[in-house]
């Protein structure tokens, strides 16, 4: 049997959900026999090298280049995954959806009680370099189309396994009550 | 007074009391029927819209109507339960419902709901509505973002003589749920509680205390709403 | 404490189910209501701060801030854009010197929009400190504008003249016109004032009830309810005392026809009051006026006067012993919502205009719990008919199924708008030929909760067996754009108008507006219309009629226009969430200059 091709990316997020992935403990050695990881922070591919069949998203879109990245992912997996709360509503990063986003900048980089004397000419950081902040942060399904979501702030372990397995293997998902929950 | 009558939910005859309401006479029969605005001993109000039932053909609230001889009820077909699923997910995306950060996260109803309904694709765009949060008041805090409006706490807090310390400000979309700036300084402890506790979700909290349930021993963590009612049914 | 305010709520004995009058005369006498007088109030009447601004911040009209000495409402139907609405405000604007929404730096003018205000065969239109203006052009806001400079009063701005038949009474005073194009059995002038009282009070109240019951006219509001069952129903339900209410909050956009009748015909209309009143027994009744009919209030009242010096009201009225009953009148103050019956008894209670849960129906707990009837003018008026001619003169009017007239409100693209009184059964072409309506595109039939028809069914005929219809008749010609111009409005309009208590009512209109502004900018795809029409069963669990009708108009054009829709659509395009990279990131490049 070919192995499935997997790829994650961590968007708008904190890599927790990563970190819940890789929470699979010794089972990550039966995925690894039913799975190969091409581009993923897990083992550091930075590049789409073929296309996938699984694309795990961690985090929503904040900024343009979440967008590259995400749409980058829709075009190379044939099941996009969204994990994560952040992937799935925004997150804790859209708190600040309710708030116009030069308000935002503004309070972080000019009035805020943290900026003390040092930004005299009132810059906010404009670099060519640095991405550029959308108006709101976006749930990934508001931007490409999303197969499947897995919600948890991290998704448990036991979760993302079993979703994994069932997508993998083709075998019936199995969702019993404790392992669903947004927090 | 207490005149006996037989009705059918989902084909099941059921006995109730006459003037019941369709939903305690429901869950007299072990038939858990969801609610979100109702309080048991309090005059429903019918706002959530969640425990919507088919009487006769029509979509009533199973909170607000009684129960009548002969009546044929209709709760669990699959559009029904979707329009149930559809109106918890209207609820989600209507306010700012960030779980992972919220206090009641475990212990909240609407939560509980959209785990038993299994709320996992969403089908509404969030519309991440400007809310507030008022600290202000000496005992509460008012966490509009959470507020689903439900009403709970209008209905069933009130002052000793009996002035009402939450309403219902404007309406429409921009319809909120504002606390007395005069009578909330007068609210006991035990008031204040009792206002946290009667909201079904994190939009009341009382001050100085919180996250004491552990992860895990939480009301919904294990089990899902309503398993109280249907497991009586099992026994 | 300010004595004003004293002196109002001690006008309504500091009664907490009068509340509204009491805000309505505060709101009067300062412009809004301010801290101290909401502060006074609430003391006074024993209720919180809280309790208090629930009722007042539910209606349109209050306002807890300074709206300008001279408040500004202009009307935000789709009538009047179609009649030029937009150079209006623009008008508004540049002379006032503020944007909608806001008062003028001196404080001095407030410009709002405002839900339709009755005035459609006469747009675009706008209400001043009470008074109506009508058939505004920029040339005439900026004499308006210019006479508010010079300190005029709003009353004393006409010159000119005023509006046709009674419209022009000192009392009355506005410049608004009746426009009657056509009159049957309800608007004739062949009646005596009072026959009918003094027939129905040698009868058997419930004779009365059978004579309305065999004529089988139902509700004219548009609900269609038969309305001799309704009163037979109060009758029956068990009571301290009955109360006949009128509902004459006609807020349906693009209604007009109560206005005209309680310009015209008001005795007519308050005699089917207590023609009411004797068949159910009751001892008071109550004309609940939409606020944008403010200036019809003294001259009502003094309709009433008259009666009451007729004995026409009041006690042993035409002289039947223990016959008493007597009416006031109970302005609203500015909600759509107040239209249903329930949440009209709510509001003339003093309270937010939410709809209640039903069962009880108002029969048999209405008005402070007491059994109510509420019936539209035109239903009140067209029973006076009945009684003095009997149920078979006026089942000889209308189909076998729809009996007697119904007074049309029409307005839009046509020639002769105006109130039209017709038989039911008129085919939609009959109509239209009588109002000279020509190079029709659709026609709104019932306002924006009604239904949205094009050529093709104009062959339909008005009744309750196939359009039913509350009366409004909106023309719209082929120059139009129906999905911009027509359904957004409306749906504006319901989001606007919800009273915000149940779930799918306050959410998920906005979430269709969503989804049809993606569809008019060209973004949406056939999924969106596949969206629309699953998710709008979601709205059949709402209580009242507003949450069942308010998607009506993004559904009825769906359905009879989908070729509007199909045409705006992308092609080839399966998917898409609207999202657009150049948009979303507009801000962001703009706050940190790149480009």
């Amino acid at each position: 049997m070919n192995k499935a091709i997997i790829a994650t990316t961590s968007l708008a997020g904190c890599f927790g959900c990563h970190m819940s992935f890789l929470d699979i403990d010794e089972k990550i050695l039966d995925l690894i026999e039913l799975v190969e990881f091409n581009k993923s922070p897990i083992n550091d591919i930075k590049k789409f090298t073929k296309m996938c069949d699984i694309g795990l998203i961690e985090g929503g879109c904040c900024n343009d280049e979440n967008v590259h990245i995400l749409k980058d992912f829709r075009a190379h997996c044939k099941i996009l995954v969204s994990f994560g709360e952040c992937a799935i509503m925004g997150g804790l990063p859209a708190l600040r959806n309710t708030i116009p986003l030069q308000e935002c900048l503004d309070e972080a980089y000019l009035n805020g009680p943290s900026v003390v004397g040092n930004n005299e000419k009132g810059i906010i950081p404009n670099d060519e370099e640095l991405p550029v902040l959308l108006n709101k942060v976006y749930p990934c399904h508001e931007v490409v189309r999303i197969d499947y979501h897995l919600p948890g702030c991290p998704p448990k372990a036991e979760l993302i396994w079993e979703a994994l397995y069932a997508l993998v293997t083709g075998n019936p998902l199995k969702l019993p009550y404790e392992i669903i929950k947004f927090d | 007074m207490n005149q006996l009558i037989e009705f059918r939910l989902d084909g099941v005859v059921c006995m109730g009391q006459k003037g019941q309401y369709i939903v305690d006479a429901a869950s007299d029969n072990n038939i858990y029927i969801p609610t979100l605005c109702n309080i048991p001993g309090i005059k429903p109000r019918g706002a959530c819209r969640i425990c919507s039932v088919r009487v006769n053909g029509k979509l009533m609230t199973a909170c607000t109507t009684p129960v009548s001889e002969g009546m044929d009820i209709e709760s669990k077909s699959a559009d029904i339960e979707d329009l149930r699923k559809a109106i918890i997910e209207l609820l989600f995306t209507e306010g700012n419902h960030f779980c992972p950060a919220c206090e009641r996260s475990g212990n909240c109803e609407l939560q509980a709901l959209a785990y038993r309904y299994q709320m996992l694709v969403p089908r509404f765009k969030f519309q991440f509505s400007k809310r507030t949060v008022e600290a202000s008041h000496p005992k509460l805090i008012k966490d509009h973002d959470r507020c689903i409006l439900c009403k709970r706490c209008i209905r069933a807090i009130k002052d000793e003589k009996g002035r009402s310390i939450f309403a219902f400000g404007k309406r429409g979309h921009q319809v909120e749920i504002n606390i007395d700036t005069k009578l909330s300084k007068n609210m006991t402890d035990e008031q204040a509680l009792e206002a946290a506790e009667i909201c079904p979700v994190g939009a009341i909290l009382k001050k100085e205390q919180g996250f004491k349930d552990p992860i895990g021993q939480r009301k919904y963590d294990n089990e899902p709403i309503g398993s109280d009612i249907e497991n009586l049914a099992l026994q | 404490m300010d004595k004003t305010v004293d002196v109002i709520i001690k006008k309504f004995n500091a009664d907490k189910t009068r509340l509204m009058d009491i805000l309505i005369d505060t709101q009067d006498e300062f412009g809004f209501i301010h801290e101290s007088a909401a502060d006074q109030i609430s003391n006074t009447l024993d209720i919180s701060r809280v309790d208090l601004e629930q009722t007042i911040s539910f209606y349109h009209f209050f306002s807890t801030k300074p709206r300008g000495k001279y408040t500004v409402y202009i009307n935000n139907s789709v009538v009047a854009h179609m009649a030029g609405r937009k150079d209006v405000v623009k008008a508004f604007e540049i002379e006032a010197g503020c944007k909608i929404g806001q008062v003028s730096h001196d404080g001095l003018i407030g410009l709002f929009n405002t839900s339709c205000i009755g005035m459609s065969d006469q747009e675009p239109s706008a209400i001043i400190n009470g008074v109506v203006f009508t058939r505004l052009t920029r040339f005439r806001v900026k004499e308006i504008v210019k006479n508010i400079r010079a300190g005029i009063k709003v009353e004393d701005m006409f010159q000119a003249s005023y509006g046709d038949g009674n419209n022009s009474l000192e009392i009355i005073k506005a410049v608004v016109n009746n426009h009657i194009m056509k009159k049957g059995p309800v608007l004739s002038l062949d009646y005596t004032f009072g026959n009918a009282i003094l027939k129905i009070i040698k009868q058997n109240p419930k004779d009365v009830i059978e004579e309305v019951k065999l004529s089988n006219i139902r509700g004219r509001g548009g609900a269609g309810f038969p309305t001799g069952l309704k009163w037979d129903f109060c009758r029956q339900s068990i009571g301290e005392r009955r109360y006949i209410f009128c509902n004459a909050d006609e807020g349906e956009p693009g209604t007009f026809k109560d206005r005209v009748i309680m310009t015209e015909r008001p005795r007519l209309l308050f005699e089917g009051m207590v023609v009411a009143a004797y068949a159910v027994g009751a001892s008071e009744g109550i004309l609940y006026l939409r606020y944008e009919y403010k200036y019809l209030h003294k001259y009502l009242d003094s309709i009433l006067e008259e009666m009451r010096h007729m004995h026409f009201l009041g006690k042993n009225i035409g002289g039947k012993k223990g016959f008493d009953f007597d009416v006031r009148i109970q302005l609203g103050a500015g909600a759509y919502v107040c239209g249903e019956e329930s949440a009209l008894i709510e509001s003339a209670e003093g309270k937010r205009g939410e709809p209640r849960d039903r069962p009880p129906f108002p029969v048999e707990k209405g008005y402070l719990g007491q059994p109510t009837i509420v019936n539209n003018v035109e239903t009140l008026c067209a029973v006076v008919k009945v009684v003095l001619n009997g149920g078979d003169w006026y089942k000889s009017f209308g189909t076998s199924v729809s009996t007697g007239t119904k007074l049309l409100s029409v307005s839009g693209d046509c020639r002769y708008p105006g109130v039209y009184e017709v038989e039911w059964g008129f085919s939609v072409d009959d109509i239209l030929e009588m109002i000279g309506a020509e190079q029709v595109q659709a026609i709104q039939v019932g306002g924006p909760s009604g239904t949205c028809i094009g050529p093709n069914e104009f062959d339909r005929i008005l009744g309750y067996e196939d359009l039913a219809t509350g009366g409004s008749m909106i023309v719209i010609n082929n120059k139009r754009d129906i999905l911009k111009d027509i359904v957004l409005n409306f749906t504006e309009f319901f989001i606007e108008e919800s009273c915000g208590s149940c779930t799918p009512c306050r959410t998920l209109p906005i979430l269709m507006k969503d989804k049809l502004i993606k569809i008019i900018e060209g973004k949406g795809v056939m999924q969106d219309l596949m969206d629309i029409e699953r998710w709008s069963g979601i709205m059949k669990a709402n209580r009242c009629g507003l949450g069942h009708t308010a998607l009506n108009p993004i559904l009825s054009t769906l359905k009879n226009f989908r070729h509007l829709y199909l045409d705006k659509i992308q092609k080839g395009v399966e998917f898409d969430t609207g999202f657009r990279l150049e948009e979303a990131t507009k801000i962001g490049r703009l706050v940190t200059n790149r480009n």
